[in-house]
C-alpha cells in the first residue's frame, strides 16, 4: 500500500486541500519555494526525510497515560495524496519516571525520538516533555527525527501591567508558544502601572493597584488555570515581581511600602522606588514572597531590580540618614544593593532560585551561584555576556529579542541572525547561557495586538534556541517560516504575514 | 449611483435636564461645538428617530432606515443585547429626546451627525443613558477623506473590509479606496475576462471577490455613507493579469531572445486597448461611483527597453529614448477610455511628474515623500490647475515603534505655498494601508486608532485641533468607544479600558 510521491513541493501544497489535483496546484505560483524539509519549525538536531508518505486516519491512536485527552484533541488530520495508512502512533516514556505529574523544570529533558514507518510511528522520549514536542512533528511525513533542544530556557515574557490581558489571550499564546516549542512563560505580572494579581495574603495590592478590582485583576483561580494550562504543555511559569523599582501601583494598597520622595524638607506627595530601611519593607517582603512561593510552582522566580531611579532616595532625610549610618557615603548603587540582598535571602528561605536583570550583577549585589542573571540591554549586550559568563554565573539572553520594538518590513530576519554565544569567552563560560527570552512589553499592546505582533517574529528566536548553531540559512527559514505561519493561522492564531503572499485557509476572526 | 459631495451644515438640538458631564469623547472635533453641563437621561425603551415632518427624507430611505436601527444598537448597547434595563431609575421625562432631522441636509450629512450624536450619548456608572445638552454645527474641512486597502498583496476576507468600513464610517471617513488589483495577485473576477482571476488570484475559488463579494461591499459602504473607488493600476503593478491575459504584459528581451520573464502593459499593441477598454466596461458598470482610480505609479521601464518591437514603436512615434513618452502615450489612452465612460480618472503622481496630458479634471494622487517634497508636488500640481488628494504622509503601512499616531495628527495639508485658489483644489487625503505585511490577522490593529488621527485632520478645523496633547485623552477615549463597538483598536499607549478585548 505504498505509493511513491514524486515531488515533496506537492505534498506541502496538499495539507489541508481534499479536493483539488495536484496540476492545479503546480499552476498556482507560490511566493516562496518549498524546502526540502517541509514546513518544520523548528528545525530539529537530526531529520532524515524519505520520500514515502503516509496518511493518518482518524482512527489513528496515541498511546499514553497522562496527557491522554489533551494529545489527542491537539492531533490534527492532514490529508495527503497518497492513500496508504498510518494507523498507530505508539508513545514511548522510556525512562522509569515519566514525570507526568510533574512541573517541567530548567533541567527537563525534553529529547525525543520519532520514527514514522507503516504501519506503526513510533515516539520515543525519556519524559513527557519530550513527548510533548514530538507530538506537534508526528503529523509531519518524516522518517526519522533525533531532536533534543539546543538551550534549556526558552521564553516568552509578557507584561500584565502595562495593559491588562484577559485570560484568554494569555492561554492562546501560551498554545502557540508551545507549537513553537517555548519551555518559560516569563509573566511579568505587575509593575508600575497596575498590580492586577490579588494576593490572598494582601489583597489590598489589587483592590487599590489594579486599573479595576474586578475586572482587570488574575484571581487565585486564574492563575491556577494558566499554570496548569501551561504545564500540559511543558511550559514553566516563572513570575517576575520587579523591585525595588518599577513599583508605582504597590503603593497604592500598602501604605509605607515606597519611598515618600521630598521638595526640599517637606514631603512632594509623590514616591518613589520600595522603601530599603523599614524594617516593615522586609516583613511585608517576607509574607509576600511566602505566599509566592506557594502559588507559583517553579523552581525560580524573578526579581526584577532593573531601571532603579535613586533622585527619590536622595531626597528623603530618612535615607540620607540611613546612608551615612551604613558608611555607603553617596553611592546609592551600595543602598539598592542592601536591598536586593537583604530580598534574595527572603526568596532563598521560601526554598526558590531567582532570575534577576542585569543591573543587580552590575552593580556588583553578592548573589548565589545558582542565580539566573537576565542580560536585556541592548548596545554591548556580548561585552555583558563575557563578563556575568566570567563571573561564574547562568544567564539567559534577551537584549536582541525586544519584539515591542516594531519596525517596517521583514524584522523577523534581524532576530533569527542573532548568536546566543556571539561573545568572547571560554567554553566553560558559554555553556553557562542557558537561553533566552523574547520581550514583549506592554506599553503598546493589549490584547488587540498582542498575538499578530509575537508570532511569526518570536518563532525566529523559538529556532534560534532549539535548533543547532549552523541552522542559519534565511532562505531556508523563510520558506518553511511561512507554512509554520499559515499553519498559526490555520488553528485560530492571528500570526501575521511574513511578505505578500496567502494561505490555504486565511485567518477567520476578524 | 454617486455622491457629489458639499459643504453642509448639521444643526441639531437636544432638550434635556441636570447633570454633569463633558463631551470630550467626539472624534472628529466638530467644527463648532458648545455643551453645556445640562445633561437629559435617555430612556431606550421610549427614545426613537423620527423625519422631521419638513424633511426631504422620510420612512423609506434606506440609508437612513438602516442607520436608524444600526446606531440604536450602538447607542444603547445593552439593550440591544436584548436584556431589559429594569433596575435602572430614570427621571420621568416630560420631553422626548429627538433627534430631528432638518431641512436641505442630505443623506449623507445626516448620518454622520447620527454618528456624532451616538458618540454624545454616555452611560453613567448605574447604566443610565445620558446626553448633555449641546449645539453643533459641524461639516468636513475636506471632502475626500479615504481609507486605502491593498488586497493583491494579501487576501483580504470581505468580512474584514465589512469590519473596516464599519469602523470607517466611526470616524467619517467617506471613501473606500479599494487597490483591489497588483503584482501578486487578481482576485476580482471579471464577468468579461473570467481567466484574470482564475490564473492570476493566490487561489481561484477561496481568494477571490465575486461579483456578488463587490455588490456587497458596495451597498455595505453606501448604507455607511462611504464612496467605494475601485483602482485597476497600470502599466505597472500587473504581473498578475499576464497569467489570465496573455499577450497583456511586455515580454522581457535577454538579448535578442525573450528571456520568459514579463513586465508592464505592452502599450504598442491594439489588443491591449480593446481589453483595457473591455475591462473597464465593466469595472465602470461594477462599480458607482463617478471616479476611477487608474493607477500609473512605479513603472519599470527597463523590460520595455528590452523588447525590440517596443524600441521599434518608440521610434516611429518620435519618442527616441525617452520612455516617460511611451508611459504618456499609454496612460493618454486610458484616461481617454475612462472619459468615454463618463468616469472621472484619478492618477498617481508619478503621471503628472512624467508630464502626461491628462483631462483637466483628472485628480492627482500625491504619495511620495517627506513634508518639504511633497508640499513641493502639492504648489506644482495646484498650480498646474489639477485638483490634488494627499497619501504621503499617512502610509499607516509603515510601522514604528511608539506613539506614531502624533505624527498622522500633525500633518498640515495646506502648508504649502500657493493661493487661495491653489489651496482649494486639495480636495482631501487619503490613510494608506500597503498589503506587504498585513492581512486579517493584523490589519484592524494596525488600522485604528492611528488612522482616526487622520481622521481629525481631514475632517475638524485645524486651528481648533493643533495641539496634539489635547488630543490625546479624546483619542484614548475614543480608543475605548472603538472597542466596545467590536472594532479591534490597539491602544495608543498604557492604560485601559472598561471593556477589554476578550478575543486573541
Amino acid at each position: 500500500m505504498l505509493k511513491f510521491v514524486s515531488l515533496l513541493l506537492a505534498l506541502s501544497f496538499c495539507q489541508g486541500l481534499q479536493h483539488n489535483n495536484i496540476d492545479d496546484y503546480v499552476e498556482a505560483e507560490p511566493v516562496f519555494e518549498a524546502s526540502k524539509y517541509g514546513s518544520l519549525w523548528p528545525l530539529p538536531q537530526k531529520v532524515q526525510i524519505s520520500e514515502v508518505s503516509f496518511k493518518l486516519t482518524s482512527s489513528t491512536a496515541v498511546f499514553i497515560s497522562c496527557f491522554y485527552i489533551y494529545l489527542f484533541k491537539s492531533l490534527h488530520i492532514i490529508y495527503i495524496c497518497d492513500p496508504s495508512d498510518l494507523s498507530e502512533l505508539q508513545v514511548w516514556i522510556t525512562s522509569p519516571d515519566s514525570e507526568c505529574d510533574g512541573y517541567p523544570s530548567v533541567t527537563s529533558d525534553e529529547s525525543y525520538e520519532l520514527t514514522v514507518n507503516q504501519p506503526v510511528a513510533v515516539l520515543k522520549a525519556p519524559k513527557v516533555w519530550g513527548a510533548l514536542h514530538g507530538r506537534i512533528y508526528s503529523i509531519y511525513f518524516l522518517s526519522i527525527i533525533n531532536d533534543f533542544p539546543r538551550f534549556q530556557h526558552r521564553g516568552i515574557l509578557l507584561d500584565s501591567s502595562r495593559h491588562f490581558l484577559p485570560i484568554k489571550v494569555i492561554l492562546a499564546n501560551l498554545e502557540t508558544m508551545a507549537m513553537n516549542k517555548f519551555n518559560v512563560f516569563h509573566w511579568h505580572i505587575v509593575d508600575d502601572q497596575s498590580f492586577p494579581y490579588l494576593s490572598r495574603t494582601f489583597p489590598q495590592l489589587s483592590e487599590q493597584g489594579a486599573y479595576h478590582p474586578y475586572t482587570h485583576v488574575y484571581t487565585p483561580a486564574d492563575v491556577k488555570m494558566v499554570i496548569e494550562f501551561a504545564r500540559l504543555r511543558g511550559i514553566r511559569v516563572i513570575p517576575e515581581f520587579d523591585t525595588p523599582g518599577h513599583t508605582q501601583s504597590w503603593g497604592k494598597g500598602q501604605k509605607d511600602l515606597l519611598t515618600p520622595c521630598y521638595s526640599g524638607s517637606k514631603p512632594s506627595g509623590s514616591f518613589g522606588p520600595v522603601n530599603p530601611i523599614l524594617n516593615t519593607t522586609y516583613d511585608f517582603m517576607a509574607q509576600f514572597f511566602t505566599e509566592i512561593s506557594t502559588v507559583f510552582p517553579d523552581g525560580y522566580v524573578h526579581l526584577g531590580g532593573d531601571e532603579v531611579d535613586f533622585t527619590c532616595w536622595k531626597s528623603n532625610p530618612d535615607i540620607q540618614k540611613f546612608m551615612e549610618q551604613q558608611h555607603f557615603g553617596d553611592d546609592y548603587r551600595k543602598l539598592e544593593s542592601f536591598y536586593i540582598q537583604k530580598l534574595l535571602d527572603i526568596v532563598t528561605s521560601t526554598k526558590k532560585g531567582y532570575l534577576i536583570w542585569q543591573e543587580v550583577f552590575d552593580n556588583g549585589v553578592k548573589l548565589k551561584p545558582d542565580t539566573v542573571v537576565h542580560v536585556w540591554i541592548g548596545g554591548g549586550s556580548d561585552k555583558e555576556m563575557s563578563s556575568v559568563t566570567a563571573a561564574g554565573y547562568t544567564t539567559i539572553l534577551s537584549a536582541p529579542w525586544y519584539l515591542d520594538y516594531i519596525s517596517y518590513g521583514q524584522d523577523w530576519q534581524k532576530y533569527y541572525k542573532v548568536e546566543p554565544l556571539n561573545f568572547e569567552g571560554t567554553d566553560e563560560q558559554k555553556k553557562l547561557v542557558i537561553g533566552g527570552e523574547a520581550c514583549l512589553w506592554g506599553e503598546y499592546v493589549d490584547a488587540t495586538n498582542l498575538t499578530p505582533r509575537l508570532w511569526p517574529r518570536a518563532s525566529a528566536v523559538a529556532e534560534r534556541l532549539w535548533s543547532a548553531k549552523d541552522v542559519t540559512d534565511i532562505g531556508d527559514a523563510f520558506n518553511r517560516l511561512s507554512l509554520h505561519r499559515c499553519r498559526m493561522v490555520e488553528r485560530g492564531i492571528p500570526a501575521e504575514p511574513l511578505f505578500s503572499s496567502y494561505c490555504p485557509h486565511e485567518y477567520k476572526g476578524v | 449611483y454617486t455622491y457629489t459631495y458639499i459643504f453642509y451644515n448639521l444643526v441639531f438640538f437636544i432638550f434635556l435636564q441636570l447633570g454633569l458631564h463633558s463631551v470630550e469623547g467626539v472624534w472628529p472635533l466638530p467644527q463648532s461645538i458648545t455643551s453645556s453641563p445640562e445633561r437629559y437621561p435617555l430612556n431606550p425603551q421610549a427614545f426613537y428617530f423620527t423625519y422631521g415632518s419638513q424633511s426631504a427624507a422620510q420612512e423609506g430611505c434606506s440609508v437612513l432606515d438602516e442607520a436608524f436601527k444600526r446606531y440604536f444598537s450602538l447607542i444603547f448597547p445593552d439593550y440591544s443585547s436584548g436584556r431589559f434595563y429594569s433596575e435602572v431609575k430614570f427621571l420621568k421625562c416630560k420631553n422626548e429626546v429627538r433627534f430631528k432631522v432638518l431641512l436641505n441636509l442630505n443623506v449623507v450629512v445626516v448620518h454622520t451627525g447620527l454618528e456624532t450624536f451616538s458618540q454624545l450619548v454616555y452611560q453613567e456608572d448605574f447604566g443610565s443613558y445620558y446626553v448633555n445638552k449641546t449645539e453643533i454645527k459641524d461639516f468636513p474641512r475636506f471632502q475626500f477623506r479615504g481609507i486605502l486597502l491593498d488586497t493583491s498583496r494579501h487576501y483580504l476576507p470581505v468580512q474584514a473590509i465589512l469590519k473596516t468600513l464599519d469602523a470607517m464610517a466611526f470616524s467619517k471617513f467617506n471613501v473606500f479606496h479599494w487597490h483591489i488589483v497588483d503584482d501578486p495577485s487578481f482576485p476580482y473576477q471579471s464577468r468579461t475576462f473570467p481567466d484574470l482571476s482564475a490564473k492570476g488570484a493566490f487561489h481561484p475559488m477561496t481568494h477571490i471577490y465575486t461579483q456578488s463579494d463587490v455588490g456587497r461591499v458596495i451597498s455595505f459602504a453606501r448604507m455607511r455613507g462611504i464612496r467605494v473607488l475601485p483602482e485597476f493600476d497600470s502599466p505597472g503593478h500587473t504581473q498578475s493579469w499576464g497569467k489570465g491575459q496573455s499577450d497583456l504584459l511586455t515580454p522581457c528581451y535577454s538579448g535578442s531572445s525573450p528571456s520568459g520573464t514579463f513586465g508592464p502593459v505592452n502599450p504598442i499593441l491594439p489588443s491591449t486597448y480593446k481589453f483595457m477598454a473591455t475591462l473597464f466596461k465593466e469595472v465602470s458598470s461594477v462599480f458607482p461611483d463617478s471616479y476611477i482610480h487608474l493607477g500609473g505609479d512605479e513603472v519599470n521601464f527597463s523590460c520595455w527597453k528590452s523588447n525590440p518591437d517596443v524600441r521599434a514603436f518608440m521610434l516611429k512615434m518620435g519618442f527616441g529614448a525617452d520612455f516617460t513618452k511611451l508611459e504618456a502615450y499609454y496612460m493618454e489612452n486610458i484616461v481617454n477610455i475612462t472619459v468615454a465612460l463618463n468616469r472621472t480618472s484619478i492618477v498617481w503622481q508619478d503621471v503628472f511628474d512624467y508630464h502626461e496630458r491628462i483631462p483637466k479634471d483628472t485628480v492627482l494622487h500625491i504619495w511620495k515623500g517627506l513634508p518639504a517634497s511633497y508640499a513641493a508636488e502639492l504648489s506644482a500640481i495646484t498650480k498646474a490647475g489639477y485638483r490634488v488628494l494627499l497619501a504621503a504622509p499617512w502610509y499607516i503601512n509603515h510601522i514604528s515603534y511608539g506613539q506614531d499616531w502624533r505624527n498622522y495628527y500633525t500633518v498640515q495639508p495646506l502648508n504649502f505655498s500657493g493661493t487661495e485658489e491653489q489651496k482649494k483644489l486639495v480636495i482631501g487625503g487619503e490613510v494608506c494601508m500597503w498589503g506587504e505585511y498585513v492581512d486579517a490577522t493584523n490589519l484592524t490593529p494596525r488600522l485604528w486608532p492611528r488612522a482616526s488621527a487622520a481622521a481629525e485632520r481631514l475632517w475638524s478645523d485645524e486651528k481648533q485641533t493643533s495641539d496634539v496633547d489635547k488630543a490625546f485623552p479624546r483619542l484614548q477615549d475614543f480608543r475605548c468607544e472603538l472597542l466596545r463597538r467590536g472594532i479591534q483598536a490597539e491602544p495608543l499607549f498604557v492604560g485601559h479600558c472598561k471593556h477589554e478585548y476578550q478575543g486573541v
